[in-house]
């Protein structure tokens, strides 16, 4: 868990570029992305892209390869910033990851940056257990995350699988048209 | 694949000029009656014919009563939809309307979404009343579903509250016209979480 909460983009040893977001529909966002190898450049440059995207990106708590047009199972995510955060474990970027175990689940409404105009009522589990690898080293790690970084973490690891909030949403009427904030 | 992909033909057999300027309409197209399978796929399949993409829709059961309402764009007329869903009301146990209407995509409210939730014991007046509240600080209402199951009546309400208003005070009177009715009422912040 520390070699987690110890990770900053530091380690990946490049500036990224920010890059376009991908909207939908786009079938990058609808297949599943690729297995990576983390240690390989392009993986560890894509790292860098997505945190200085994530970065520049207001309200962004998290971004996966193929919302910038790459279909690899590769994610970023930092809940450190955002109110509702409880427990977390900082910036760091996850490659093949996957959910191990999850329990409670909860309904909250997502947005979504690749889905600009619509929110949707999406049920997760509120206690997870996600399995990954890191870019660079490509070091195995565990992270144990519950409430919003539990539900940021399984929307990115659904966007590597080609699934949107859309495909999870709640029922027919569970989806809503956004309101623009002027 | 969005459903307006999935509606629209993969080559429109529908009304077409080879000369003329061919305008889209808008047209709303409501589908009520007795419910049994097929009816969607009868009325959409019909559509299709026509080269009528559909847009926004929405379809659900009240009290066992199939209701349907559509917004659909392309360059049939109103009457040549008319004449398409015809078949649909032959037996007289559902109803067709359809009217043009002007495109109005303006969501730029600057307002804020909130859920209204009310329920307890069914009796006259729990909407009107609760609603006016909601009006009379021009709140508008988005969505709205209503329940009877035995007793119990449900009311939930998406709403967007004009820039200014205090949730605070349209959450006081909406709870002290509860009391009146009898009823709970909750008024929650629908923010989204973006991800």
């Amino acid at each position: 868990m520390s070699r987690l909460r110890d990770w900053t983009e530091l380690e990946l040893g490049q500036q990224g570029r920010v890059l376009e977001v991908v909207r939908a529909p786009a079938d990058v966002l609808s297949g599943p992305g690729a297995e990576v190898d983390p240690t390989a450049p392009d993986v560890v440059r894509l790292a860098a892209d997505l945190v200085a995207t994530m970065r520049v990106s207001p309200g962004c708590v998290g971004l996966a390869a193929p919302q910038v047009g790459v279909s690899a199972q590769v994610f970023c995510v930092d809940v450190s910033a955002h109110p509702k955060t409880r427990e977390h474990h900082g910036t760091f970027v996850l490659c093949n990851a996957q959910v191990i175990e999850s329990s409670r689940n909860e309904k909250a409404r997502e947005g979504c940056m690749s889905v600009p105009d619509l929110t949707g009522d999406v049920k997760r589990a509120s206690r997870i257990l996600v399995r990954g690898r890191l870019p660079g080293s490509g070091d195995e790690v565990e992270v144990r995350a519950e409430a919003f970084e539990a539900r940021a973490l399984q929307h990115e690891i659904d966007h590597c699988a080609g699934l949107l909030f859309l495909d999870r949403v709640a029922g027919a009427h569970a989806v809503y048209a956004r309101q623009t904030y002027l | 694949m969005t459903l307006a992909e999935w509606w629209r033909p993969s080559a429109p057999s529908g009304p077409h000029c080879d000369n003329a300027v061919v305008t889209e309409q808008l047209h709303a197209i409501t589908v009520l009656g007795h419910d049994r399978p097929g009816i969607i796929a009868e009325t959409t399949s019909r559509l299709a014919v026509l080269g009528l993409n559909l847009e926004d829709s929405t379809m659900t059961l009240l009290r066992g009563h199939f209701a349907m309402m559509l917004l659909g764009s392309g360059v049939a007329s109103g009457a040549a939809i008319e004449d398409a869903l015809a078949p649909l009301t032959s037996d007289g146990t559902l109803s067709v309307t359809v009217r043009a209407v002007t495109a109005d995509d303006s969501r730029a409210s600057g307002g804020t979404p909130w859920i209204l939730s009310v329920h307890g014991g069914d009796r006259p007046g729990i909407v009107s009343s609760i609603v006016g509240e909601v009006a009379r600080i021009d709140g508008n209402i988005t969505d709205l579903t209503t329940r009877l199951s035995g007793e119990l009546y449900v009311v939930i309400a998406e709403i967007v509250l004009p820039a200014g208003v205090d949730p605070a005070t349209l959450d006081a009177a909406i709870q002290r016209v509860a009391r009146e009715l009898g009823v709970g009422a909750s008024l929650r912040a629908a923010e989204a979480d973006d991800l």
